[in-house]
Protein backbone atom coordinates (compact mmCIF):
# COMPACT_ATOMS: atom_id res chain seq x y z
CA UNK A 1 0.00 0.00 0.00
CA UNK A 2 1.80 3.43 -1.11
CA UNK A 3 1.37 6.73 0.89
CA UNK A 4 -1.82 9.53 -0.50
CA UNK A 5 -1.22 12.97 -0.40
CA UNK A 6 -2.94 16.07 0.84
CA UNK A 7 -3.81 18.85 -2.08
CA UNK A 8 -5.37 21.61 -2.05
CA UNK A 9 -8.79 21.85 -4.13
CA UNK A 10 -8.32 25.20 -6.92
CA UNK A 11 -11.34 24.40 -8.83
CA UNK A 12 -12.73 23.13 -11.68
CA UNK A 13 -12.24 23.50 -15.85
CA UNK A 14 -12.36 21.44 -18.45
CA UNK A 15 -9.48 20.25 -20.79
CA UNK A 16 -9.81 18.79 -24.28
CA UNK A 17 -7.90 14.59 -24.82
CA UNK A 18 -6.33 14.01 -27.93
CA UNK A 19 -9.67 12.48 -29.09
CA UNK A 20 -10.95 15.87 -29.05
CA UNK A 21 -13.33 14.99 -26.14
CA UNK A 22 -14.28 17.51 -23.73
CA UNK A 23 -12.81 16.34 -19.98
CA UNK A 24 -14.59 18.10 -16.84
CA UNK A 25 -11.65 17.89 -14.84
CA UNK A 26 -11.02 19.60 -10.77
CA UNK A 27 -7.44 21.45 -10.66
CA UNK A 28 -5.96 20.06 -6.77
CA UNK A 29 -2.33 21.92 -5.58
CA UNK A 30 0.26 19.55 -3.81
CA UNK A 31 2.13 22.54 -2.41
CA UNK A 32 5.16 21.26 -0.39
CA UNK A 33 3.73 18.09 1.20
CA UNK A 34 6.31 16.30 2.95
CA UNK A 35 6.56 13.52 5.33
CA UNK A 36 6.53 14.72 9.08
CA UNK A 37 6.38 11.83 10.74
CA UNK A 38 6.29 7.76 10.51
CA UNK A 39 4.03 5.38 12.24
CA UNK A 40 6.36 1.89 12.87
CA UNK A 41 4.63 -1.02 13.63
CA UNK A 42 7.67 -1.48 16.43
CA UNK A 43 6.57 1.42 18.25
CA UNK A 44 3.00 2.59 17.01
CA UNK A 45 1.61 -1.01 16.18
CA UNK A 46 0.84 0.01 12.63
CA UNK A 47 2.70 1.49 10.00
CA UNK A 48 1.78 4.81 8.47
CA UNK A 49 3.46 8.00 7.35
CA UNK A 50 2.45 11.23 8.59
CA UNK A 51 2.04 14.29 5.82
CA UNK A 52 1.93 17.76 6.06
CA UNK A 53 1.48 20.69 3.32
CA UNK A 54 1.68 24.06 3.09
CA UNK A 55 3.04 26.93 5.06
CA UNK A 56 2.09 28.04 8.56
CA UNK A 57 3.20 30.83 10.54
CA UNK A 58 5.78 29.92 13.11
CA UNK A 59 3.94 32.44 15.54
CA UNK A 60 0.92 30.54 14.89
CA UNK A 61 2.16 27.11 15.80
CA UNK A 62 1.43 25.88 18.98
CA UNK A 63 4.70 25.61 21.33
CA UNK A 64 4.50 21.52 21.42
CA UNK A 65 3.71 21.14 17.65
CA UNK A 66 7.04 23.43 17.09
CA UNK A 67 8.94 21.30 18.74
CA UNK A 68 7.98 18.42 17.18
CA UNK A 69 8.62 20.28 13.26
CA UNK A 70 11.66 21.18 14.50
CA UNK A 71 12.49 17.68 16.18
CA UNK A 72 12.53 16.41 12.19
CA UNK A 73 13.95 20.03 10.26
CA UNK A 74 10.70 20.36 8.80
CA UNK A 75 8.70 23.97 8.45
CA UNK A 76 5.63 23.98 10.11
CA UNK A 77 2.53 22.85 7.94
CA UNK A 78 -1.44 24.48 7.45
CA UNK A 79 -2.59 20.78 7.66
CA UNK A 80 -1.33 17.19 8.59
CA UNK A 81 -3.01 14.11 7.58
CA UNK A 82 -1.97 10.27 7.90
CA UNK A 83 -1.89 7.38 5.43
CA UNK A 84 -1.29 3.99 6.15
CA UNK A 85 1.49 2.53 3.88
CA UNK A 86 3.04 -1.33 3.93
CA UNK A 87 6.47 -1.12 5.77
CA UNK A 88 8.26 -1.66 2.42
CA UNK A 89 6.61 1.76 1.24
CA UNK A 90 7.97 3.88 4.28
CA UNK A 91 9.11 7.00 2.99
CA UNK A 92 11.82 8.97 4.76
CA UNK A 93 10.84 12.04 7.29
CA UNK A 94 11.33 15.44 5.20
CA UNK A 95 10.97 13.44 1.75
CA UNK A 96 8.62 16.16 -0.21
CA UNK A 97 6.06 14.43 -2.38
CA UNK A 98 5.74 15.36 -6.49
CA UNK A 99 2.65 15.66 -8.13
CA UNK A 100 4.17 12.76 -10.57
CA UNK A 101 2.97 10.33 -7.45
CA UNK A 102 0.26 9.77 -9.71
CA UNK A 103 0.61 8.42 -13.20
CA UNK A 104 -2.26 9.66 -15.96
CA UNK A 105 -4.97 6.98 -16.05
CA UNK A 106 -4.59 5.48 -12.92
CA UNK A 107 -7.42 5.86 -10.50
CA UNK A 108 -7.78 7.50 -6.99
CA UNK A 109 -10.12 7.59 -4.22
CA UNK A 110 -10.66 11.45 -3.06
CA UNK A 111 -11.41 12.57 0.55
CA UNK A 112 -12.87 15.57 1.36
CA UNK A 113 -15.37 17.56 3.78
CA UNK A 114 -18.49 18.18 1.89
CA UNK A 115 -19.83 22.08 1.05
CA UNK A 116 -21.96 22.47 3.87
CA UNK A 117 -26.22 23.35 3.33
CA UNK A 118 -27.10 23.54 6.77
CA UNK A 119 -30.34 22.87 7.93
CA UNK A 120 -32.13 21.53 4.47
CA UNK A 121 -35.56 19.73 3.91
CA UNK A 122 -36.66 16.35 2.91
CA UNK A 123 -36.60 17.30 -0.72
CA UNK A 124 -33.03 18.62 -0.66
CA UNK A 125 -31.42 16.38 2.11
CA UNK A 126 -33.14 12.76 0.73
CA UNK A 127 -34.23 13.88 -2.27
CA UNK A 128 -38.22 12.55 -1.35
CA UNK A 129 -40.99 13.99 -3.74
CA UNK A 130 -42.93 16.93 -1.72
CA UNK A 131 -46.61 17.18 -2.33
CA UNK A 132 -48.37 18.52 -5.23
CA UNK A 133 -47.92 22.43 -6.25
CA UNK A 134 -51.90 22.89 -7.05
CA UNK A 135 -55.30 21.43 -6.30
CA UNK A 136 -56.07 22.16 -2.97
CA UNK A 137 -52.78 21.63 -1.57
CA UNK A 138 -52.51 23.74 1.77
CA UNK A 139 -48.64 24.24 3.19
CA UNK A 140 -47.40 20.88 2.46
CA UNK A 141 -45.92 21.40 -0.89
CA UNK A 142 -42.18 20.35 0.58
CA UNK A 143 -43.18 18.53 3.28
CA UNK A 144 -42.03 14.78 3.90
CA UNK A 145 -45.71 13.29 4.75
CA UNK A 146 -46.25 10.49 7.12
CA UNK A 147 -43.46 9.42 9.04
CA UNK A 148 -44.86 6.13 10.30
CA UNK A 149 -47.76 3.84 11.51
CA UNK A 150 -50.79 4.03 14.48
CA UNK A 151 -50.70 3.69 18.11
CA UNK A 152 -48.88 0.14 17.17
CA UNK A 153 -45.78 1.12 17.31
CA UNK A 154 -46.66 4.02 18.22
CA UNK A 155 -43.34 5.30 17.70
CA UNK A 156 -41.00 6.76 14.79
CA UNK A 157 -37.98 4.32 14.01
CA UNK A 158 -34.64 5.56 14.18
CA UNK A 159 -33.00 6.67 11.17
CA UNK A 160 -36.27 7.72 9.82
CA UNK A 161 -35.31 10.25 7.07
CA UNK A 162 -36.11 13.75 7.96
CA UNK A 163 -34.99 17.48 7.57
CA UNK A 164 -32.20 18.10 9.38
CA UNK A 165 -28.54 19.42 8.87
CA UNK A 166 -26.85 18.72 5.85
CA UNK A 167 -22.89 18.65 4.27
CA UNK A 168 -20.11 19.36 6.34
CA UNK A 169 -19.16 15.66 6.37
CA UNK A 170 -16.21 13.71 5.20
CA UNK A 171 -17.08 11.93 2.08
CA UNK A 172 -14.84 9.93 -0.27
CA UNK A 173 -15.26 9.63 -4.38
CA UNK A 174 -14.26 6.01 -5.37
CA UNK A 175 -12.44 5.77 -9.04
CA UNK A 176 -11.67 9.03 -10.23
CA UNK A 177 -9.60 9.16 -13.01
CA UNK A 178 -6.12 11.57 -13.15
CA UNK A 179 -6.09 13.03 -16.52
CA UNK A 180 -2.65 15.02 -16.39
CA UNK A 181 0.05 16.07 -13.79
CA UNK A 182 2.26 19.45 -13.30
CA UNK A 183 5.00 19.07 -11.24
CA UNK A 184 6.51 21.96 -11.63
CA UNK A 185 3.36 23.57 -10.12
CA UNK A 186 2.17 20.59 -8.36
CA UNK A 187 -1.02 20.17 -9.93
CA UNK A 188 -2.82 17.14 -10.05
CA UNK A 189 -6.24 16.88 -12.72
CA UNK A 190 -8.72 14.91 -11.68
CA UNK A 191 -11.86 13.73 -13.64
CA UNK A 192 -14.98 14.93 -12.61
CA UNK A 193 -16.17 16.33 -9.12
CA UNK A 194 -14.51 16.42 -6.02
CA UNK A 195 -16.13 16.80 -2.87
CA UNK A 196 -15.19 19.95 -0.87
CA UNK A 197 -15.19 23.82 -1.57
CA UNK A 198 -12.71 25.84 -3.68
CA UNK A 199 -9.55 25.85 -0.62
CA UNK A 200 -10.08 22.78 1.00
CA UNK A 201 -7.82 19.89 1.59
CA UNK A 202 -8.18 17.11 -0.14
CA UNK A 203 -6.57 13.31 0.47
CA UNK A 204 -5.98 12.03 -2.60
CA UNK A 205 -4.88 8.06 -2.00
CA UNK A 206 -4.58 4.74 -4.78
CA UNK A 207 -7.99 3.48 -5.83
CA UNK A 208 -8.96 0.14 -3.03
CA UNK A 209 -10.87 -0.71 -5.82
CA UNK A 210 -8.69 -0.43 -8.66
CA UNK A 211 -5.04 -2.12 -9.12
CA UNK A 212 -1.99 0.19 -9.11
CA UNK A 213 -0.38 0.34 -12.63
CA UNK A 214 2.93 -1.12 -12.85
CA UNK A 215 4.99 2.41 -13.72
CA UNK A 216 3.39 4.54 -10.32
CA UNK A 217 6.85 5.57 -8.74
CA UNK A 218 6.98 3.33 -5.09
CA UNK A 219 7.20 4.45 -2.33
CA UNK A 220 6.42 7.49 -3.83
CA UNK A 221 7.77 10.28 -5.90
CA UNK A 222 10.24 12.21 -4.28
CA UNK A 223 11.91 15.54 -5.07
CA UNK A 224 15.31 14.58 -5.97
CA UNK A 225 17.14 18.32 -5.50
CA UNK A 226 14.59 19.47 -2.96
CA UNK A 227 16.14 22.83 -0.35
CA UNK A 228 18.56 21.60 2.18
CA UNK A 229 15.89 20.83 4.89
CA UNK A 230 14.96 17.86 3.62
CA UNK A 231 18.83 16.31 3.29
CA UNK A 232 19.05 18.03 7.14
CA UNK A 233 16.39 15.91 7.68
CA UNK A 234 17.32 12.56 6.33
CA UNK A 235 20.78 12.93 7.63
CA UNK A 236 18.93 13.18 11.36
CA UNK A 237 16.22 10.63 10.83
CA UNK A 238 19.02 7.63 11.49
CA UNK A 239 19.99 9.89 14.38
CA UNK A 240 16.67 10.28 16.04
CA UNK A 241 15.93 6.26 15.20
CA UNK A 242 18.54 5.81 17.35
CA UNK A 243 17.65 7.89 20.02
CA UNK A 244 14.73 6.02 20.37
CA UNK B 1 -3.92 35.43 -12.69
CA UNK B 2 -4.93 32.45 -10.55
CA UNK B 3 -4.07 28.80 -11.81
CA UNK B 4 -7.64 27.87 -12.94
CA UNK B 5 -7.55 30.78 -15.73
CA UNK B 6 -3.88 29.75 -16.38
CA UNK B 7 -4.65 26.46 -17.22
CA UNK B 8 -7.89 27.64 -19.51
CA UNK B 9 -5.29 30.15 -21.28
CA UNK B 10 -3.11 27.25 -21.76
CA UNK B 11 -5.48 24.96 -23.05
CA UNK B 12 -6.88 27.31 -25.94
CA UNK B 13 -3.33 28.46 -26.79
CA UNK B 14 -2.53 25.00 -27.15
CA UNK B 15 -5.87 24.42 -29.36
CA UNK B 16 -5.35 27.70 -31.54
CA UNK B 17 -1.55 26.62 -32.13
CA UNK B 18 -3.43 23.46 -34.40
CA UNK B 19 -5.99 25.47 -35.72
CA UNK B 20 -7.01 29.56 -36.00
CA UNK B 21 -10.31 30.37 -36.86
CA UNK B 22 -10.85 33.91 -38.78
CA UNK B 23 -12.77 36.76 -37.10
CA UNK B 24 -16.69 36.06 -37.01
CA UNK B 25 -19.91 37.62 -35.02
CA UNK B 26 -23.01 36.88 -35.35
CA UNK B 27 -24.73 37.29 -38.51
CA UNK B 28 -22.36 35.72 -41.02
CA UNK B 29 -22.90 32.63 -42.61
CA UNK B 30 -20.22 30.54 -41.87
CA UNK B 31 -19.27 26.92 -43.01
CA UNK B 32 -18.01 25.18 -40.00
CA UNK B 33 -15.87 21.84 -41.13
CA UNK B 34 -16.51 19.18 -38.04
CA UNK B 35 -14.62 15.97 -37.73
CA UNK B 36 -16.98 13.11 -37.60
CA UNK B 37 -16.08 9.64 -36.43
CA UNK B 38 -17.66 6.33 -38.56
CA UNK B 39 -16.50 3.39 -36.92
CA UNK B 40 -12.67 3.84 -37.27
CA UNK B 41 -12.60 6.00 -40.34
CA UNK B 42 -12.70 9.59 -39.71
CA UNK B 43 -14.16 12.40 -41.76
CA UNK B 44 -14.78 16.42 -42.07
CA UNK B 45 -18.51 17.39 -42.14
CA UNK B 46 -19.38 20.57 -43.21
CA UNK B 47 -22.24 22.14 -41.51
CA UNK B 48 -23.46 25.71 -43.33
CA UNK B 49 -25.57 28.35 -41.85
CA UNK B 50 -25.90 31.62 -40.33
CA UNK B 51 -24.18 32.44 -36.65
CA UNK B 52 -27.23 33.58 -34.48
CA UNK B 53 -25.18 33.89 -31.60
CA UNK B 54 -21.38 33.68 -29.72
CA UNK B 55 -21.65 33.04 -25.85
CA UNK B 56 -19.60 32.31 -23.19
CA UNK B 57 -15.75 32.86 -22.08
CA UNK B 58 -12.34 31.92 -22.42
CA UNK B 59 -12.37 28.31 -23.04
CA UNK B 60 -15.90 28.22 -22.28
CA UNK B 61 -17.27 30.24 -25.30
CA UNK B 62 -19.17 28.77 -27.83
CA UNK B 63 -21.00 29.71 -31.07
CA UNK B 64 -24.00 28.75 -32.38
CA UNK B 65 -25.33 28.16 -36.35
CA UNK B 66 -28.75 27.64 -37.94
CA UNK B 67 -29.83 26.90 -41.17
CA UNK B 68 -32.95 25.42 -42.89
CA UNK B 69 -32.58 21.67 -43.66
CA UNK B 70 -35.56 20.21 -45.75
CA UNK B 71 -37.89 23.26 -44.97
CA UNK B 72 -37.06 22.19 -40.98
CA UNK B 73 -34.63 24.63 -38.66
CA UNK B 74 -31.46 22.72 -37.18
CA UNK B 75 -28.88 24.83 -34.77
CA UNK B 76 -25.69 23.41 -33.60
CA UNK B 77 -23.79 24.56 -31.06
CA UNK B 78 -20.25 24.53 -31.50
CA UNK B 79 -17.46 25.05 -28.83
CA UNK B 80 -14.86 27.83 -30.09
CA UNK B 81 -11.94 25.40 -28.72
CA UNK B 82 -13.30 22.25 -29.71
CA UNK B 83 -10.45 20.24 -31.54
CA UNK B 84 -13.84 18.60 -33.20
CA UNK B 85 -14.04 22.04 -35.12
CA UNK B 86 -11.71 21.73 -37.78
CA UNK B 87 -11.93 24.55 -39.98
CA UNK B 88 -14.62 27.68 -40.09
CA UNK B 89 -14.58 29.52 -43.53
CA UNK B 90 -16.71 33.13 -43.22
CA UNK B 91 -18.82 32.90 -46.08
CA UNK B 92 -20.38 35.70 -46.28
CA UNK B 93 -20.54 38.84 -43.39
CA UNK B 94 -24.06 39.98 -42.61
CA UNK B 95 -24.99 43.00 -41.42
CA UNK B 96 -27.14 42.85 -38.10
CA UNK B 97 -27.67 45.43 -34.87
CA UNK B 98 -28.05 42.72 -32.55
CA UNK B 99 -25.94 39.94 -30.85
CA UNK B 100 -27.90 37.36 -30.59
CA UNK B 101 -30.18 37.06 -33.45
CA UNK B 102 -32.63 34.76 -31.60
CA UNK B 103 -35.53 36.11 -33.43
CA UNK B 104 -34.02 34.43 -36.59
CA UNK B 105 -36.05 31.13 -35.37
CA UNK B 106 -39.49 32.77 -35.65
CA UNK B 107 -38.83 34.13 -39.35
CA UNK B 108 -39.05 32.10 -42.41
CA UNK B 109 -38.19 33.27 -46.38
CA UNK B 110 -37.99 36.53 -47.14
CA UNK B 111 -38.01 38.01 -43.42
CA UNK B 112 -34.76 35.43 -42.52
CA UNK B 113 -32.87 37.59 -45.09
CA UNK B 114 -29.62 39.25 -43.59
CA UNK B 115 -28.53 42.08 -45.42
CA UNK B 116 -24.61 41.25 -46.80
CA UNK B 117 -21.59 43.98 -44.52
CA UNK B 118 -19.79 45.85 -47.35
CA UNK B 119 -18.27 48.41 -44.94
CA UNK B 120 -14.67 48.67 -44.75
CA UNK B 121 -14.30 46.43 -41.29
CA UNK B 122 -16.11 43.27 -43.36
CA UNK B 123 -13.27 44.37 -46.48
CA UNK B 124 -10.63 44.12 -43.82
CA UNK B 125 -11.92 40.92 -41.83
CA UNK B 126 -12.31 39.49 -45.58
CA UNK B 127 -8.53 40.30 -46.50
CA UNK B 128 -7.27 38.95 -42.97
CA UNK B 129 -9.31 35.75 -43.37
CA UNK B 130 -7.93 34.85 -46.96
CA UNK B 131 -4.29 35.90 -45.64
CA UNK B 132 -4.59 33.21 -43.18
CA UNK B 133 -6.37 30.60 -45.38
CA UNK B 134 -3.75 31.05 -47.76
CA UNK B 135 -0.98 31.24 -45.01
CA UNK B 136 -2.58 27.64 -43.27
CA UNK B 137 -3.03 26.74 -47.22
CA UNK B 138 0.75 27.06 -47.74
CA UNK B 139 2.08 25.41 -44.57
CA UNK B 140 0.07 22.47 -45.30
CA UNK B 141 1.39 21.81 -49.08
CA UNK B 142 5.16 22.33 -46.82
CA UNK B 143 4.26 19.39 -44.82
CA UNK B 144 3.20 17.54 -47.42
CA UNK B 145 6.54 18.41 -49.47
CA UNK B 146 8.18 17.46 -46.23
CA UNK B 147 7.08 14.21 -45.75
CA UNK B 148 7.05 13.26 -49.57
CA UNK B 149 11.10 13.82 -49.17
CA UNK B 150 11.34 11.73 -46.27
CA UNK B 151 9.38 8.83 -47.25
CA UNK B 152 11.89 9.27 -50.61
CA UNK B 153 15.29 9.51 -47.91
CA UNK B 154 13.49 6.53 -46.53
CA UNK B 155 13.41 4.50 -49.23
CA UNK B 156 16.79 6.08 -50.53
Amino acid sequence: MRSGVIAQKLGMTRVYNDAGEHVPVTVLRMENCQVVAQRTADRNGYSAVQLGVGFRKVKNVAKAQRGQFAQVSVEPKAKLCEFRVSEDNMIDIGAEITAEHFVPGQMVDVSGVTIGKGFAGVMKRHNFGGGRATHGNSVSHRAHGSTGQCQDPGKVFKNKKMAGHMGQTRVTTQNLQIVSTDVDRGLILVRGAVPGSKGAWIEVRDAVKSTLPDNAPKPAAIRSNSNGSATEAEAEAPATEGAE
Amino acid sequence: MDMIRQIEAEECARIEEKRKFPTFSPGDTLRVQVRVTEGKRTRLQAFEGVCIARSGGGINENFTVRKISYGEGVERVFPIYSPMVEEVEVVRRGKVRRAKLYYMRDRRGKSARIAEATNARARKLNDEARAIASEARAAKAAEKQAQAASAENAEG
